[in-house]
């Protein structure tokens, strides 16, 4: 099986969707260069600076004339640098974008792919780090996905520009260059809102998206031996969230970890854990746990911002603990 | 159009305008009409003249006081009396009300209840425009107070950077809610920040009707033949308050009494005796004219159902199309 970046996965997906729709219009600060980290390296040569636009730094505009270029029959992808700039861009996403469709009686379609990339990697400190899904899926008419692997980047990225509302599509940095099976030319779109089981499991539910997904099954697959079976689930959609796959793990295992790399208070563990006990509450075996980022801006010096990301040596210490705890064991 | 001929039907568009905002007042006071409502009575002659130029497939965006931009861009008025009243009859169903009018078939791509909002979606129109190469325009409109948001700032340096079909109309109608432009900026002659930004300006009089329709003809052409933005400011009076029941104590009387000796429709008709020859009785028969469209439009809104229950959260997502 060939294999390629999750990078490498993003730009093949948006080339396909450009060649295939004439409609499709990329737009962003440098993109018609590549980008600051080269995601969509070659696609202004490939279809002109006239689809793949490159913007001034104005974030609120530029996400203003993408959703009017959507109302009236586009399909652009707007790339907002760093997640952390999305809040220059709230009110057009938010109060617009997310509300046409709705206010409009369904005169109105958006279809708006925002792509931004997020996490912690490279010491770059509080304004350049954040994960900030949560507010986005907190915002009805938005959807929000992210791929922790290359075939669903593509898979999503196509998903995202062919549906007809606005869709945040979040590269997690920390993956770009992460390398896996590569989905292949033409492949399938991936559902926007449906969750992944990447492993079975008898004992505990693992929950998580992105970047955290890796360190999971990592964890997964040292606890087996020592008789924890778990089960992985990668959520890829954040809203709307596939809680048909979430509660039917949970009630086979009854144990419940989120893990996240956002900050610890009102994420989207949250929301999955309300969800999760109002569904399967008398099959859980224990309480749902929760595995995030301090609740505090990230730090920027590399001796602090390890701290702010859950890895396979956290996820293992949680599991380990609920069944320490309860004197339950696989 | 000959000359009395378009006199004629631009008189008509004033008092289909001011006829419909002096019905939705009497409605808001009598209950029929609730809600958060900004009327632009003494504002007609920006709206009429502007849209008088536009097709159907232009686009027009407005902001929170754009009933009128909604009826000039020629806007079924029976759908937008019982948007404005909650109705399932209503061009929205009910689910956009007064801010957030929506008449696609009119062309009229959106208004907006956030001040200046509706300037970058404006861009997006005029893109799209410029793109799909069928000479469309887009015009959007917004008032003085939006000439000191971001997006307004961000907006005119991208539509005059990409050359984008675009006219902007700033509504100058002096205040801000209750506060004076002089209180929000040193600059204000809105048109000063378009010439900043590399992009021809006017300002006019936009209480006379002629002059906006004048320059917004040049506007438009401009902007069809692909030549890029144009900016027209237009100086005007809202005569009521800044929304309904507004005591607007902010006000001098005797600026009201100033105002409405220029009130547009007043001072286009007196125009129009002498230089088309209108008469009284024609007059007359016009006015009446637009208030009995005006009246089916508000019975048509008081008779219609209102959204069933179950309406309440559909539509948060479009399916795929
Ligand atoms: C972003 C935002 N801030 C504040 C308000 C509250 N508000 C509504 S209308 C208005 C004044 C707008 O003045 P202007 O743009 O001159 O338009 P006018 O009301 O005079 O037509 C304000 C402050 C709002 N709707 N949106």
């Amino acid at each position: 099986m060939a294999e390629q970046s999750l990078l490498e996965a993003i730009r093949e997906g948006l080339h396909e969707e450009m060649a295939r729709d004439p409609a499709v219009y990329m737009l962003g600060e440098d993109v018609a260069l590549g980008g600051p980290f080269g995601v969509t390296a070659g696609l202004a040569e490939a279809f002109g600076t006239q689809r793949v636009v490159n913007t001034p730094i104005s974030e609120g505009a530029v996400m203003g004339l993408a959703i009017g270029a959507a109302a009236v029959g586009l399909r652009p992808v707007i790339e907002i640098m760093f997640i952390d700039f999305i809040t220059l861009a709230m009110d057009q996403l938010v109060n617009h974008a997310a509300k046409l469709h709705y206010m409009s009686g369904g005169q109105l379609k958006i279809p708006l792919t925002v792509r931004v990339q997020c996490g912690i990697s490279g010491n770059m400190g509080a304004q350049h780090s954040q994960s900030l899904e949560a507010w986005l899926a907190h915002v009805p008419g938005l959807k929000v996905v992210t791929p922790s692997c290359p075939a669903d980047a593509k898979g999503l990225i196509k998903a995202a520009i062919r549906d007809d509302n606005p869709v945040v599509f979040i590269e997690h940095r920390g993956l770009y260059w992460a390398r896996g099976e590569a989905a292949g030319a033409g492949a399938a779109v991936t559902p926007i809102g449906e969750a992944a089981v990447l492993r079975e499991g008898e004992h505990i539910t693992i929950a998580t998206f992105g970047r955290q997904v890796a360190a999971a099954l990592e964890a997964a697959a040292e606890l087996a031996p020592q008789g924890i079976s778990a089960e992985v689930i990668d959520l890829r959609s954040l809203q709307p969230l596939d809680m048909d796959t979430l509660v039917e793990s949970v009630r086979k295992t009854g144990r419940l970890l989120v893990v996240h790399e956002a900050v610890s208070e009102g994420g989207i563990g949250a929301e999955i854990a309300m969800r999760v006990q109002q569904a399967a509450f008398y099959d859980l075996d224990g309480p749902i746990l929760r595995l995030a980022a301090p609740f505090s801006p990230i730090p920027a010096s590399s001796a602090l911002d390890r701290f702010f990301v859950p890895g396979k040596a956290e996820i293992l210490r949680a599991v380990r603990g609920a069944f320490r705890r309860q004197g339950a064991g696989g | 159009m000959p000359e009395a001929a378009l006199h004629r039907e631009l008189l008509a568009r004033m008092w289909l305008n001011r006829a419909f905002e002096e019905k939705v007042s009497e409605l808001y006071a009598s209950r029929v009409i609730t809600g958060l409502l900004h009327l632009a009575i003494g504002q007609e002659a920006v709206a009429v003249g502007a849209c008088s130029h536009l097709r159907t497939d232009d686009w027009v965006l407005g902001g929170h006081r754009s009933h009128g931009h909604a009826v000039a861009k020629g806007a079924d008025v029976k759908r937008l009396m019982a948007e404005i009243a909650g109705r399932a009859t209503g061009y929205c169903g009910g689910k956009g009300g007064s801010m957030h009018l929506v008449a696609m078939d009119a062309g009229f791509v959106t208004a907006t209840g956030v001040v200046g909002g509706q300037i970058p979606l404006a861009l997006g129109a005029a893109f799209a425009a410029k793109e799909g190469g069928r000479q469309q325009v887009a015009v959007v409109f917004f008032g003085d107070g939006a000439g000191q948001s971001g997006a307004f700032h961000e907006s005119l340096n991208i539509a005059s950077l990409w050359r984008l079909p675009l006219v902007f109309v700033c509504e100058n109608n002096g205040y801000a809610e209750f506060t004076p432009l002089s209180a929000h900026t040193l600059v204000e002659r809105l048109a000063r920040h378009a010439e900043t930004y590399g992009m021809p300006a006017h300002t006019l009089d936009g209480n006379d009707l002629l002059a906006v329709h004048d320059a917004m003809g040049k506007a438009v052409s401009q902007a069809r033949a692909g030549k890029g933005p144009v900016f027209v400011e237009c100086l005007t009076h809202r005569m009521r308050g800044h929304y309904e029941g507004d005591p607007a104590k902010y006000r001098e009387l005797s600026q009201l009494a100033e105002w409405k000796e220029k009130d547009p429709i007043a001072r286009f008709a007196r125009m129009i005796e002498t230089r088309s020859g209108l008469t009284a009785a024609e007059h007359g028969a016009i006015e009446a004219d637009a208030r009995a469209r005006i009246e089916d439009a508000a019975q048509f809104a008081i008779a219609s159902p209102w959204p069933d229950a179950d309406e309440a959260d559909t539509q948060v997502s479009a399916g795929h199309g």
